[in-house]
């Protein structure tokens, strides 16, 4: 490796404002993306205490159905939905810049890799309200 | 009189100034002037010591990168008239010490640039007198757009991680290493592995992705660290099940 | 303070030339230190900006011969023959290791090299990568050049002196920019990579660091200038900002239009009008001939009157979005961008801007200059194989090949010498007072650069512009006088010692100063026209008396003096140039 010739230095270092996220919306975007994943964390939790209160028994369920219709919780859950739809779009909207496909001498375009993601997304969404909404 | 803008400028002399200040110099505003237009009109007219690096003024050879109003620009391709009726301010490129004036200390970047191989690595040279390596048009097409950065920086001003964690090796070494990555006359993905998934290598990416917006080349860096992601997790995941056959 | 270090070959100028002439010192011999000055980080050198191509032949149909001749007549039979046979053997190797080193060459669909036609060049041989080749092959030295430790770089240092022992260069005295502190680097071989002067001129295509730095060095050093008034325009620049409009826009078919929409390059002995390229014929003539073409059918009143002096248009509109895009990108990105116009629909104004000086540092065909220790390459010099007008896609090769060759004679040099003393140091401390007073401690001064600058740049413009007269040299001569008298009562603005950029300006305008002088001079002695250097007053081809090399010295008083030295003729006879039949 090239030898690098040194100077003494002595320039002058601006440091970045704590709230550097806040002056622009792609930064702010960005932290937003960053922040969902706690709401990710926080549905992964009800989850499991939703299982855990079926393992409970009737009245543990019982219960944990009146936590879940407790105003703030019900307001917690959709800023959570929000937050993880948010993360939804930018994870797929990442796929085609990792993914490099090449067909044919040409790169494949974004669509055509975010797409199937989309698509197994709505697949998924509408079994499961299949599922859900049946009976 | 011709039709003026205000042109506000960072200026700071280290045998001088404790910290930088701006100032302000009344510049004609004509259609067919870039930013750096102006600053030459400063230097030649009014006030030769301002100091700032420039050189092709086609934007190619990457020295003119500064904060125009806040954003990282090539100041010979980012015409003034843009910013009418003004004021428009001109700084130093954002997260690199400040030398002088419009003048920051790059020589972080050329350190991590070497550290990162940026040449072909071959396990046995070819003499020349045998030809070229062949090489398709889809080949040369794989790696062609991390080839074209001009090492300007405006990624590295655009980085908030750098901004904040100066040991990153930032968008623009990255990229150019998977430029070689991906040349099929290239052999040294593995020698680069080592350097490249390292904490300050492609995991300290966060994927902000203000680096390919501010790119003037379009050379997508963010994308270039994300490829180089999941080749890295691919290989882990090959290395943990056949610990042995891995190569 | 003052610092000394040593190397064994030290390069002036980290462009292609020096760059290429760097590793070939480390390959030579890699127990040598070389190391690398250069005023810019090496990556910012003005080869960035080549546009078109480098030309080596490749194709099964070319031959050797053929470009020696393409290359010659091109020159007007002023290059050196041997020079040129050296030059265009060397030349597919060159680009061939460039190619084993990483270079994105455009390639043919099978995988091997791809090579396009370019002007006054009979085969198609000229290898290319898109439309920003010097680009490419500027970056992959560069970072080529990374991997090897021997390799010392000085970037962001100005060479303001050679130091000499006995008539022998031992080194160069620089300032570092960021500090401005006053280096000794003392070497026992110097390389000088700086590359033209294009600067001296108000309207070029060249960047703003080509000033001539190099060539005013070794002028002041005692060596001569070789063949000066040889200054090329290119035919397609953009008005007003002069950036260029490759030639490979020609090559790849576009035409060349006056007012009317007729191609007038027909009217100018240049061939017949085809609807696809020919080669050496029409739109792919020499540069010469076809910014002389502009000048007559200005004096015709057949251009369009634009915001910025007379244009021609260039129309690449039939080519089709598809091939702009693959061949000629850039050309549409500097259209989009600076012109406000799509090729793809719009015809390009162009006009002829000055891009190229054929002159340069005298040296033989390693490089070496009459001053012992002392190598040239690249743009700087003149070995010469461009003589009175150079071709396009030559000079990119000729940085490498002659690089190459100026690399491994100063290493072959280099290893046989002592170590200079540090008695040099004394030389270095003159040096640095001459800054202080001259400049940075000096007050009072009543000249302005930007006004000196501009004036000299005026009076190239009017006098050794694409056509010349012995008045106006004459008169050039005298005013030039007049501005080295001026330059002495400059004053700066900027005393400070960090990164003072009005201090370099200085210096540069004082190397444009002298440069300028050797070439009014040289163009003002040769009574004749040939290629790029034409007289009003002597429209002829002279070989009587001028097949031959000005060489340009300085005397004691600082004034140029005109010597004469032969071309060497091998195998071509001179001949009519003739293009388009």
């Amino acid at each position: 490796m090239a030898t690098y010739t040194e100077y003494p230095p002595k320039g002058y270092r601006v440091r970045m404002s704590t709230y550097w996220w806040l002056g622009k919306w792609p930064y702010l975007k960005f932290t937003l993306r960053e922040i969902s994943s706690v709401f990710v964390a926080w549905f992964v939790i009800e989850t499991l205490l939703q299982i855990n209160a079926l393992i409970g028994g009737p009245a543990a369920y019982t219960e944990f159905q009146d936590f879940f219709r407790n105003p703030l919780v019900i307001a917690l859950n959709v800023i959570s939905l929000f937050f993880v739809v948010f993360h939804t779009f930018t994870w797929f909207n990442l796929a085609p810049k990792a993914m490099a496909v090449r067909m044919g001498g040409k790169r494949v375009p974004n669509i055509l890799i975010s797409g199937p993601n989309y698509a197994a997304w709505v697949v998924v969404s509408a079994v499961l309200a299949w599922l859900l909404l049946r009976g | 009189m011709a039709e003026q803008i205000a042109v506000e400028v960072t200026r700071f002399s280290p045998e001088r100034d404790k910290t930088p200040s701006i100032q302000s110099f009344d510049v004609p505003l004509r259609k067919e002037w870039v930013v750096l237009d102006a600053l030459n009109y400063i230097k030649d007219k009014v006030d030769g010591s301002l100091s700032f690096r420039w050189s092709c003024r086609m934007g190619v050879c990457g020295s003119c990168g500064m904060m125009v109003n806040g954003e990282p620009k090539l100041t010979c391709a980012t015409f003034l008239t843009d910013y009418a009726p003004g004021p428009v301010r001109i700084e130093p490129l954002k997260n690199f010490p400040v030398m002088r004036d419009l003048i920051v200390e790059i020589n972080d970047f050329l350190g991590k640039l070497s550290k990162v191989k940026p040449w072909i690595i071959r396990q046995k040279e070819k003499p020349v007198t045998e030809g070229e390596y062949l090489q398709t048009p889809e080949q040369l097409d794989t790696y062609k757009q991390f080839s074209m950065c001009i090492n300007c920086l405006l990624c590295y001003a655009a980085c908030p991680v750098y901004g904040l964690d100066p040991m990153f090796s930032g968008p623009a070494a990255l990229a150019l290493a998977q430029r070689y990555n991906m040349d099929s006359r290239d052999e040294g993905k593995e020698e680069r592995m080592d350097i490249l998934s390292q904490h300050d290598g492609i995991w300290g990416c966060t994927f902000v992705g203000e680096c390919t917006q501010v790119c003037p080349k379009h050379v997508d860096p963010a994308g270039a660290i994300q490829q180089y992601k999941l080749t890295a997790t691919q290989e882990w995941f090959k290395s943990f099940i056949m610990p042995k056959g891995a190569k | 303070m003052l610092d000394i270090s040593s190397h064994d070959v030290l390069l002036i100028g980290g462009g292609g030339a020096g760059l290429r002439a760097a590793i070939a010192v480390a390959e030579t011999n890699p127990n040598l230190s070389v190391a690398v000055i250069s005023k810019v980080y090496p990556m910012r050198s003005h080869t960035v900006s080549a546009e078109g191509g480098a030309a080596g032949v490749i194709g099964k149909n070319d031959s050797l011969d053929e470009h020696c001749y393409d290359t010659i007549s091109g020159g007007d039979w002023l290059p050196d023959q041997d020079a040129v046979e050296a030059f265009v053997k060397e030349a597919p190797l060159e680009l061939m290791r460039l190619e084993h080193w990483g270079c994105p060459w455009n390639r043919e669909p099978d995988g091997h090299i791809a090579v396009r036609p370019f002007g006054g060049m009979k085969k198609e041989r000229t290898w290319f990568a898109a439309d920003k080749t010097g680009f490419h092959m500027l970056h992959t030295l560069f970072q080529t050049s990374l991997k090897y430790d021997a390799v010392a770089r000085y970037d962001e240092y100005y060479a303001t002196k050679l130091l000499m022992d006995d008539g022998q260069v031992q080194g160069a005295v620089a300032v570092e920019l960021s500090s401005g502190k006053v280096q000794a680097i003392t070497a026992k071989a110097v390389i000088i990579c700086t590359g033209g002067c294009g600067r001296v001129f108000p309207f070029t295509t060249n960047a703003a660091i080509k000033t001539g730095d190099g060539m005013a060095l070794t002028y002041r050093a005692g060596a001569p200038l070789k063949d000066m008034e040889f200054i090329q325009y290119h035919p397609t620049g953009l008005p007003f900002t002069g950036i260029l409009i490759t030639e490979a826009a020609r090559a790849e078919g576009g035409y060349m239009l006056n007012k009317d929409g007729y191609r007038y390059l027909q009217d100018y002995n240049l061939g017949t009008p085809q609807p696809t390229p020919v080669l050496r014929s029409m739109e792919l003539g020499p540069r010469d001939r076809l910014s002389q073409a502009f000048v007559k059918e200005f004096e015709r009143g057949r251009t369009v009157e634009g915001p910025y002096g007379a244009v021609v248009h260039l129309d690449l509109r039939h080519l089709g979005e598809k091939k702009i895009e693959a061949k000629l990108p850039f050309v549409r990105e500097l259209c989009l961008k600076y012109e406000n116009l799509d090729p793809v629909r719009e015809l390009i104004p162009v006009r002829p801007v000055v891009h190229y000086v054929m002159g340069g540092i005298h040296t033989d065909l390693n490089g070496a200059t009459p001053l012992q220790g002392l190598f040239a390459a690249g743009e700087a010099a003149c070995v010469s194989i461009n003589g009175a007008n150079r071709l396009g896609s030559n000079s990119l090769t000729e940085c490498l090949v002659f690089g190459a060759r100026a690399g491994r004679a100063a290493a072959e040099f280099a290893s046989v010498q002592r170590p200079p003393g540090r008695h040099l140091l004394a030389q270095a401390a003159e040096e640095e007072e001459r800054l202080q007073d001259r400049f940075l401690n000096k007050s009072g001064g009543r000249e302005r650069i930007a006004t000196l600058r501009e004036e000299m740049q005026k009076t190239m413009e009017q006098s050794a512009g694409i056509y010349r007269s012995g008045e106006s040299l004459q008169h050039a001569a005298g005013k030039l006088r007049e501005l080295q008298e001026r330059f002495e009562d400059i004053g700066l603005d900027d005393h400070s010692r960090a990164f003072n950029t009005e201090l370099v300006a200085a210096l540069e305008l004082a190397s444009m100063l002298d440069v300028a002088e050797s070439v009014i001079q040289c163009a003002l002695q040769r009574q004749e026209s040939r290629g790029a250097h034409q007289r009003t007053d002597f429209p002829a081809r002279d070989d009587q008396k001028y097949l031959a090399h000005s060489l340009v010295s300085r005397q004691a008083d600082g004034s140029p003096v005109v010597s004469y030295a032969p071309v060497t003729i091998t195998r071509w006879p001179p001949a009519e140039r003739v293009y388009g039949k």
